[in-house]
């Protein structure tokens, strides 16, 4: 049946139309993946308006290919000018700079987008096969259930998010609090309001998105007072294929890679983890393992086939739970609400063409982004050759533009820059700013799975512990949430002394 | 770092307080549809009180001279934030393609300098594309001024 289905989402997925729109949203991607300021998120974040007119699957498509052309741009500044775009591609830096300073730029690259591929491949095969199933077992699932899960999904970024859980925690229930002010749509009452009219709409996760990644991450740059000091691609067709021989000796490392990607990617906040522990595993068990940092193309391969793999393994919670794994993946599902879509299991049921439709142009999309990158790598790399005095204010009209277009309100292009302020002062501060953003697309669906659990039991909250597979999950959340506490405990039973933290810290 | 963190903690101890006495108005109990309007609200401000109370004792604790921002490198940041607020409130009265016109050549010219030739050819064609793709292809209008009501938009 899952063939069947496939074949049907290719007979979308690769008519013209929706192929130009994947052409042209990996063209983005990428362009927002190289510049600073502007990632995967903000960037589906700014597009999200411009997609309200089009069909559904188109839109998806559009937004889906921007993500892996900014999944595959940030593998570019990393490599060529020794800045990560993203917070996963810092790992890619290791060994993918100094190759590139030492003139191995074309081989690095091509290592580093044909393993993102490859990462992306597995990922999207296992979504495949496994999307229709999880989405069978999730349609048995009841509030407490879709409940437990988002408490896993926070849960998870406390426990292993790395860095301080204490302010983990504050950034999810600041999300809560900013996604139940304006209008309770259960009891008609107006919340945290004051009387001010400006507040009743609410706060519009796009504009949050825009604002703590894009003007955040733009005030943050000009701080550290970035230059662009770039190495040279040196690309071309011998040394892509040339490398494409070696590539082969590292299957390990890919397996591996995949394998981290996947299983960190499909839990929120993954990617940056995986694309680390996939570094650390490949240097361990590498015979040249001492030589990585310096320049080694298998301290490329690792990062990035987890990396991919992880960023992909974002979509599949997404749309069998409606919970989505990563913040691009969060305003992407806010994106099918828009389009009058339900996320969740029923999709499978209700929406056949754009589930299978969108699964099947993950395969389009990526062959297609691998082909793109290879081949236009110098034009992407000139982006950041645009001085920077151009580059600040064209990013900052951008999302300017984005903010208005939501709700053609000017209190959101307001709203925006505030945002922005957070995000400079909470990323300083090491606040992590996903899980925010998570928290206020997720705040309404929370709030209301939590209601109609208590009504089902009637205000007990042993609703969540006798039902089984929340009862589980619910466990397993508590769990994670306690692991910061857990953690020195066990170290000092076993004698191991506290050492530094590896997580990585961006 | 170590005021900054303090003065973000008792910020958001603050806020919390705004929820909570909000959630009281709103009612915490269980009314006629379960639990009431303020019962979501009150817990996640009463955990927020408390975290953001745990953030601040270990700030307090922490002894570090480093500042948040020096002067110097917070010059920069000004830089940006400063002139993208004047452009929002020209965008109040002029719209956005006026506003960011502007923006674009007051900060090319004043930042980095450019030579004139560029500034206008950017200054112009930036908004010029900008209203091509959202108020011709995608049909998203953005706010307009007394120049787009002159020209006939």
């Amino acid at each position: 049946m899952g063939f069947e289905n496939l074949l049907l989402g290719f007979s979308i997925a690769v008519t013209p139309f929706n192929l130009f729109v994947a052409l042209l949203g990996i063209l983005l991607g990428t362009i927002i993946g190289v510049l600073p300021g502007l990632g995967g998120a903000n960037g589906v974040a700014i597009l999200l308006p411009l997609t309200f007119t089009m069909p559904p699957t188109s839109a998806i498509i559009l937004l889906t290919s921007l993500y892996w052309g900014a999944l595959f741009g940030g593998a570019i500044t990393s490599i060529l000018f020794n800045i990560p775009g993203e917070p996963w591609s810092v790992a890619t830096t290791f060994d993918g700079y100094p190759m590139a300073r030492r003139g191995q730029g074309g081989q690095a690259l091509t290592a580093a987008f044909t393993s993102s591929f490859v990462g992306a491949l597995f990922s999207i095969v296992l979504i495949t096969l496994f999307a229709p199933v999880l989405a069978e077992i999730a349609l048995k699932f009841g509030p407490p259930e879709f409940f437990a899960i988002q408490l896993l999904t926070f849960s998870s970024f406390v426990g292993l998010g790395g860095g301080n859980p204490l302010k983990s925690l504050v950034s999810i229930l600041l999300g809560f609090i900013l996604a139940s002010v304006g209008l309770d749509i259960v009891t008609g009452q107006l919340r945290m309001t004051f009387g001010v009219t400006e507040l009743m709409k609410g706060f519009d996760f796009i504009v949050a998105v825009i604002g703590l990644f894009g003007i955040g991450e733009i005030l943050l740059s000009v701080e550290e007072g970035l230059s662009f000091k770039g190495a040279r691609t040196g690309m071309n067709l011998k040394v892509v294929l040339e490398t494409w021989k070696i590539l082969p000796r590292y299957w390990r490392t890919f397996v591996r890679g995949a394998f981290i990607g996947f299983w960190m990617g499909f839990k929120p906040g993954g990617a940056t983890p995986a694309s680390f522990m996939s570094y650390a595993f490949a240097k361990r068990f590498s015979p040249r393992g001492e030589h990585f940092g310096k320049g080694e193309l298998e301290g490329v391969v690792a990062p990035e086939t987890a990396a991919h793999a992880a960023g992909v393994a974002a979509i599949l919670p997404m749309i069998t739970l409606g919970i989505p794994g990563s913040p691009t993946a969060a305003v992407m599902l806010g994106g099918l609400i828009i389009w009058g879509l339900q996320p969740g299991p029923m999709l499978f049921q209700e929406q056949p063409e754009f589930v299978w439709g969108l699964i099947a142009s993950m395969y389009t999309g990526n062959v297609l982004g691998v082909l793109m990158v290879l081949a236009f790598v110098p034009l992407f790399a000139a982006i950041l050759r645009i001085p920077f005095a151009i580059l600040t204010p064209l990013i900052v009209v951008v999302c300017a533009v984005g903010s208005y277009a939501v709700h053609n309100s000017m209190i959101d292009v307001w709203y925006m820059l505030i945002f922005g302020v957070i995000g400079y002062v909470f990323k300083k501060l090491d606040y992590p700013l996903a899980p925010l953003v998570l928290a206020l697309v997720l705040g309404d669906l929370a709030e209301n799975a939590l209601r109609q659990s208590l009504i089902m039991s009637q205000g007990s909250l042993g609703i969540f512990f006798v039902r089984p597979i929340s009862g589980v999950i619910v466990a397993i959340a508590l769990l994670f949430f306690l692991l910061p506490l857990l953690t020195p405990w066990w170290r000092r039973r076993r004698g191991v002394p506290r050492v530094a933290s590896a997580a990585p810290r961006h | 770092m170590r005021a900054a963190d303090l003065v973000t903690a008792l910020a958001l101890i603050v806020l919390g307080v705004v929820v909570l006495v909000d959630a009281l108005r709103l009612g915490i109990g269980w009314g006629m549809e379960g639990p009431q309007s303020g019962f979501f609200p009150f817990w996640l401000a009463i955990l927020l009180v408390a975290i953001a109370g745990l953030i601040l004792l270990q700030a307090s604790r922490r002894a570090t001279t480093a500042p948040f921002v020096t002067a110097a490198r917070f010059r920069p940041v000004l830089a940006v934030l400063a002139p993208a607020t004047a452009m929002v409130l020209v965008m109040e009265g002029l719209g956005l393609y006026v506003a960011s016109a502007l923006y674009l050549a007051f900060y090319m010219r004043w930042v980095g300098r450019h030579a004139w030739p560029t500034i206008v050819a950017l200054g112009l064609g930036v908004p010029i594309v900008t209203f091509v793709i959202f108020e011709r292809w995608f049909l998203v209008p953005m706010p307009k001024g007394p120049l787009e009501a002159w020209l006939g938009f």
